[in-house]
């Protein structure tokens, strides 16, 4: 398969590093700041260190790029609420010339579903999404396995960074301010952490899991959502005297998105520690089953998007 | 001999923690108060979703003296799940965070008993930095079999009223 892949942070860098081992050639590379284009493919590795020594991929457009031959666009941008632009429009385009689309950016599947499947509805190409469900974690697959309607909850810890700074609260006895600069010191929280610690994302990933249950019909503004700052260690200490611990859940439960911090047992199946996140699902005939892993990370999520590619048909 | 004090045999189901000790311990306030055991039912294979073991206890004792029974093994901390006829739902425990002392907390608990779904069983309070800065309240109840969202829900709506912060336990049982 040939792909383009807009967004060169840590998820289309690590699409664009392993296409290859997995058969596929990247024939554009886009960020922000402008794009490789080369139809017969890339060579990735020169892309990539162009852009680490002058900051750029390549002198061409975006257009360029989202213009040049593939089968399947792989949207790898960063996530934005509302309109979800500029991610939106690639998908757009990108539908619109029939070819697929392989999204690893939560903005257009959590905030505009329902266009999202029209457009789709409208062409040959098909749009997949598991990476932005939980990263690696083949989340979306599985509840496409078992089938949706049979499906009747899902919950989960969903947000590595607050999952990291909950655990390291409850384990040292620490602030959350001070484990928050540990967190950003460590690179596992960005300089602005509030996407994560306020449940958004987790949020996000909640709500692209009730429009794959309820087949649409949600954005941000359905789900009820708490995040951890307010959470003082005291809290967690009074957990710890009775065996519990606080993790931030999102769940996805009778056509309700709800997202924010819950008591669960300190060595539950859910009170996973550091960046691992899990999923657990309810399941009509398969009871309750628990999927953990890395939610997060350049080759963890980059594994997803090129398990989605390998879904696809090639196109003419 | 009054028709109360006529001695009949009764079940209780207890929950223990999973250690040494445990069970003489939930045994005591029986015998203490006059109880006559009858048998018991250790389900040691048959641990609940939060680690306990249960325990069934048969017993005889008059009315009087078991309500005597029932009231001292919670007062030993013992966790009655059900007693003759009457049924105790998962306990249910929440955290609350925020003015705790300053928005009145014994009025805030009263109001949650006053719910009728729950019983508090105990609080615990830290305010680590003195009683201006943020504290945090476990609070544990008892509810009534089918009562705990209407007590959950008591909690969200004072909790709110207070401008308090509630951390809930998980729903749906996701806690296995």
């Amino acid at each position: 398969m040939k792909l383009a892949i807009l967004g060169a942070g840590a998820v289309g860098r690590s699409v664009a590093e392993l296409a290859g081992e997995y058969g596929h050639r990247v024939t554009a590379l886009a960020d922000s700041s402008g794009a490789a284009v080369d139809a017969d493919g890339l060579d990735v590795d020169a892309t990539l260190a162009r852009k680490d020594e002058t900051g750029a991929v390549g002198d061409e457009s975006v257009e360029a790029a989202l213009d040049t031959e593939y089968d399947a666009l792989v949207e790898a941008t960063p996530t934005t609420l509302d309109d979800a632009q500029p991610g939106f429009g690639h998908v757009e385009a990108a539908l619109a010339r029939d070819r697929h689309v392989v999204l690893a950016n939560k903005g257009p599947v959590a905030e505009r579903y329902d266009e999202v499947r029209a457009l789709e509805a409208d062409s040959e190409g098909r749009v997949l999404f598991e990476a932005t469900v939980a990263g690696a974690i083949p989340t979306l697959s599985t509840v496409r396995s078992l089938g949706p309607e049979r499906v009747n909850a899902v919950r989960g810890v969903l947000n590595g960074t607050a999952n990291f700074v909950l655990s390291r609260m409850a384990a040292e006895g620490l602030d959350y301010e001070h484990v928050l600069a540990e967190a950003q010191d460590l690179g596992v929280a960005e300089a602005d952490p509030s996407f994560d610690v306020e449940g958004t994302d987790a949020a996000l990933k909640c709500v692209i899991l009730a429009n794959v249950l309820y087949d649409g019909g949600y954005t941000l503004d359905d789900a009820e959502v708490a995040g951890i700052r307010s959470i003082p260690g005291s809290a967690l200490e009074l957990a710890a005297e009775d065996g519990r611990t606080v993790r931030l859940i999102g769940e996805v439960a009778d056509g309700a998105v709800r997202v924010g911090p819950r008591l669960v047992p300190e060595h539950g199946t859910l009170a996973v520690s550091g960046t691992t996140n899990i999923v657990q699902l309810e399941t009509d005939h398969a009871g309750r089953l628990n999927i953990s892993g890395a939610g997060a990370g350049g080759p963890e999520t980059a594994s997803a998007v090129l398990a989605d590619v390998g879904l696809l048909e090639p196109l003419e | 001999m009054s028709e109360s004090e006529r001695v009949r045999a009764y079940t209780v189901r207890l929950e223990l923690q999973d250690e040494p000790g445990e069970l003489l311990r939930a045994l005591e306030p029986i015998a203490d108060n006059g109880g006559n055991l009858l048998s018991i039912f250790h389900e040691r294979g048959n641990i609940t979703p939060r680690g306990h073991i249960p325990v069934e206890v048969d017993l005889e004792a008059t009315p009087e003296r078991f309500e005597e029974i029932v009231d001292a093994l919670r007062e030993a901390g013992v966790n009655v799940v059900r007693a003759g006829a009457e049924e105790y739902a998962e306990e249910l425990v929440v955290l609350l965070v925020g003015h705790l002392v300053d928005t009145d907390l014994s009025d805030t608990l009263s109001r949650i008993e006053d719910c009728g779904g729950a019983s508090i069983d105990d609080v615990a309070l830290s305010a680590p930095d003195g009683t201006d800065e943020l504290s945090s309240a476990r609070i544990r109840m008892d509810t009534h079999a089918g009562a705990a969202q209407q007590a959950l829900a008591t909690v969200r709506e004072v909790a709110d009223a207070k401008g308090l912060d509630v951390i809930e336990p998980l729903a749906g049982g996701g806690d296995a």
